[in-house]
C-alpha cells in the first residue's frame, strides 16, 4: 500500500503542516532534529492524534480528513508501529506479546500462537519465546517489537528512532538486520530518525522535517549534497561514501580508494565522513594522514561561523573550515586543492546495499 | 503505639475464652456472620463492576464539572454513615423518589432488606475502590495502551488486556478496603436496613445489640471483626501503605 499524507496538527508551541508521500514497497525516513515534529507526525499517520488540517490515505482507504468528518481509529487502520522504546507488553511473554496483534484481531489464541511463533523463529528469536520483556536484551525486545508490528502484515510500517535506544555495538548489528525486514514489497514503511546514517542506512529516500515543516526531500546522497538549510548542511551534511571494503580499505563505488580503520570487517559498507574531519592543504601535504586526494574547490558556502567547501575528486567530499582558515588558505571556486583525511576519522557501517 | 494496642489488648482481656467457641456458633452468631459476609462481598463486587467503570470516567475523560461529579462520588466516603443511610432511605425508602415507585410497579423492596444492606454497604465503600483506582490510572503510563491500539485492539480489548494487569496491584488493594469497610458498615445500614436478625442484622450490627444482652458475644463477635481487619492491613501493607522495603519476602 502507498501511503499519501498532508498532516496538519496543531499541539502546543509545535505547528506541523506536511506532507509525506510513500511508494508501495518503498522506505522512507523522516529526518530532523528533536522537536521537529517527527514523532507528532507518526502518531497522527498511526492515529492516535487526530488532524487539525490535511488528509491522510492509507493504499487507497482515506483514514483521517478533517473536512470530511472522517477519522478511522488505529485500531481499523492497516498500521503497525515500533515505537522508540518499544512499549512490549510487560505481564506478557514475547511470544504472547507477538500474538497480541492476531488475537486483537479475533483469531483463535492456538492460531495466534502458531503464527507468532513462526515469526519468532524467523527472526531468531524462537529459544526468547517465554521470555518476559524485562528478560530481553536491547537489541532481543526491539526484534519483538518489530515482529509484533509485522504479524499483522500491515500496509504501512512506522518506526520511531528505532535504534536510538540501543548501545553502539548492537546498533551497527540491528540496522544491519533491520533493512531485510524493512523493505517489504507493496507495504510503505516510515522511519523516523534524527540520526543521518540510520536514514542512510534504512531508507531509499528522506524527508527532512524541522519546526513542523518538510525542508527538503529525496535520495540521501542528493540532500546532502544541495543542503537547503543550517541543519541539514551541519546535520545531515556528513560525507557519505558507499563502497566495498576489503582488508582495511574502502574501495568506493565510484572508484577511488579510502583508509578506513584496521579493525573493519570485508564487505560492503558505507563510509561517514565528519566536514569537519576533513584537512586541505596547496601543497601536497606530508604527515600521517593516510587518505589524500588531490581535489577542485566546486564552491564555498558560509553558514556564520563555518565555512563548507565542497570538492570534486576521486570522491566527493563536502569539508568544513573556519573563516580564518578559509582566509590563510585563500582559496577560490575551480582552484585546485589537496585534502588529507586520518584513517581514524572514518566511520564506517556495514550495508546490506547494492 | 500504646495508645493504638491498648484498646485491643483490653478486648482480648475481656473475651470470655472458654465459652468463645460456643458464642461464635450460636445461631444468631452465625446468622451475623454469614449476612455480613454475603452482604460484604456482593458488595465488594458491585463496587468493582460499577466503581472500575467510574474510575476511568473520572480520570481519563475530561468533562466540565468533573471535579464536582467526582466530589459527589465520595461524598459517602466522608459523610457520618446514619446521614447516608437516611439519604437512602429518603430516596429507596418505601415511599422514597425512587423507592416508592419501583415498589409500587415492580413489587422491589431496598429498606429494612437484605438487598438494602448490601446497597447500604455498597454506597459507603465503593469510594475507596473508585479513589484507589482512578489514582493508579492517572499515574498509569498510556502509552502501552496506544500500542495496542496500533495492533489492533479495540479501546475495551486495550483496557482488558493492558490497563487491568497494570493497574491490578491497585484494583485489588482497592477492592479490599471496600471490602473491609462494608464489613464493618454499621451507621448506613442500620438507618436503611434496620436491625432484623437473619435478614439485615450483620456482625457490627450483632456486636451492638449483644452489648446490651450479652457482653461475651458482643466481644468474641468484635474480636472476629479485628482479626479480619487486621488480616487484611497486614496483607496490604506492601501495596498500600507503602510497606517497609526490609521486609519484602
Amino acid at each position: 500500500m502507498s501511503l499519501r499524507a498532508d498532516v496538519g496538527v496543531r499541539l502546543g508551541e509545535l505547528e506541523l503542516r506536511a506532507e509525506v508521500q510513500v511508494r508501495a514497497g518503498e522506505v522512507v525516513a523522516v529526518l530532523g532534529p528533536n522537536g521537529a515534529g517527527k514523532t507528532t507526525l507518526l502518531r497522527a499517520l498511526a492515529g492516535l492524534l487526530a488532524l487539525d488540517e490535511g488528509r491522510i490515505e492509507i493504499g487507497d482507504v482515506v483514514v483521517d480528513d478533517p473536512d470530511a468528518d472522517v477519522f478511522v481509529e488505529p485500531e481499523h487502520r492497516s498500521v503497525g508501529v515500533v515505537f522508540q522504546d518499544y512499549l512490549l507488553f510487560s505481564n506478557l511473554t514475547a511470544l504472547e506479546n507477538v500474538a497480541f496483534g492476531l488475537r486483537a484481531r479475533g483469531r483463535p489464541r492456538a492460531e495466534a500462537r502458531a503464527e507468532a511463533a513462526s515469526w519468532l523463529d524467523r527472526m531468531g528469536l524462537g529459544p526468547l519465546a517465554r521470555r518476559r520483556p524485562r528478560e530481553l536484551s536491547g537489541g532481543q525486545a526491539q526484534r519483538v517489537a518489530l515482529a509484533r508490528a509485522l504479524t499483522t502484515e500491515p500496509g504501512l510500517l512506522l518506526l520511531d528512532e528505532p535504534l536510538a535506544a540501543l548501545d553502539a555495538g548492537t546498533r551497527v548489528e540491528v540496522r544491519r538486520d533491520l533493512r531485510r525486514w524493512l523493505a517489504r514489497p507493496g507495504a510503505a514503511t516510515v522511519v523516523i530518525t534524527h540520526d543521518p546514517v540510520d536514514a542512510y542506512a534504512l531508507a531509499d529516500r528522506v524527508v527532512v522535517l524541522e519546526e513542523g515543516r518538510v525542508t527538503q526531500q529525496g535520495p540521501l546522497t542528493e540532500v546532502t549534497a544541495h543542503p537547503r538549510s543550517r541543519y541539514v548542511a551541519e546535520l545531515v551534511g556528513t560525507n557519505l561514501v558507499a563502497g566495498t571494503v576489503v582488508g582495511g580499505v574502502l574501495r568506493a563505488d565510484g572508484g577511488a580508494d579510502l583508509v578506513v580503520p584496521g579493525d573493519t570487517p570485508d564487505g560492503p559498507a558505507f563510509a561517514a565522513v565528519r566536514p569537519s574531519a576533513i584537512a586541505l592543504h596547496r601543497r601536497r601535504p606530508e604527515g600521517s594522514a593516510r587518505n589524500v586526494w588531490d581535489m577542485t574547490v566546486l564552491d564555498i558556502d558560509r553558514h556564520g561561523e563555518r565555512v563548507r567547501v565542497r570538492l570534486r575528486g576521486p570522491v566527493d567530499l563536502v569539508a568544513e573550515l573556519t573563516p580564518a582558515g578559509l582566509e590563510a588558505l585563500d582559496l577560490h571556486h575551480d582552484e585546485q586543492v589537496w585534502a588529507s583525511l586520518k584513517a581514524s576519522e572514518v566511520a564506517v557501517v556495514p550495508a546490506d546495499r547494492p | 503505639m500504646v495508645f493504638f494496642a491498648l484498646p485491643f489488648l483490653g478486648l482480648l482481656w475481656r473475651v470470655p475464652w472458654g465459652d468463645a467457641w460456643g458464642l461464635l456458633t450460636q445461631r444468631s452468631s452465625l446468622d451475623a456472620l454469614r449476612l455480613s459476609l454475603v452482604c460484604s462481598l456482593s458488595a465488594t463486587a458491585i463496587s468493582v463492576v460499577l466503581g472500575v467503570p467510574l474510575a476511568w470516567i473520572l480520570g481519563r475523560v475530561g468533562f466540565p464539572g468533573r471535579g464536582i461529579v467526582r466530589a459527589l462520588c465520595v461524598l459517602s466516603m466522608v459523610l457520618p454513615p446514619v446521614v447516608g443511610g437516611v439519604a437512602l432511605f429518603a430516596a429507596f425508602g418505601r415511599r422514597g423518589m425512587v423507592g416508592g415507585p419501583l415498589y409500587d410497579w415492580f413489587d422491589v423492596r431496598f429498606a429494612f432488606t437484605t438487598k438494602g444492606v448490601i446497597m447500604a454497604e455498597t454506597f459507603v465503600s465503593m469510594p475507596f475502590l473508585v479513589l484507589t483506582v482512578e489514582a493508579a490510572l492517572r499515574g498509569l503510563d498510556r502509552r502501552p495502551e496506544e500500542a495496542a491500539r496500533t495492533l489492533g485492539a479495540s479501546r475495551w480489548y486495550a483496557f482488558r488486556r493492558v490497563t487491568v494487569p497494570a493497574i491490578r496491584p491497585a484494583l485489588v488493594a482497592g477492592a479490599v478496603l471496600a471490602w473491609a469497610r462494608a464489613l464493618g458498615e454499621f451507621g448506613a445500614t442500620i438507618t436503611f436496613a434496620g436491625n432484623l436478625p437473619g435478614r439485615t442484622q450483620t456482625m457490627p450490627l450483632a456486636v451492638y445489640l449483644a452489648l446490651e444482652s450479652d457482653t461475651g458475644q458482643a466481644l468474641v463477635l468484635s474480636l472476629v471483626l479485628i482479626t479480619v481487619s487486621f488480616g487484611v492491613l497486614v496483607g496490604l501493607r506492601d501495596r498500600w501503605l507503602g510497606g517497609d522495603p526490609g521486609t519484602l519476602r
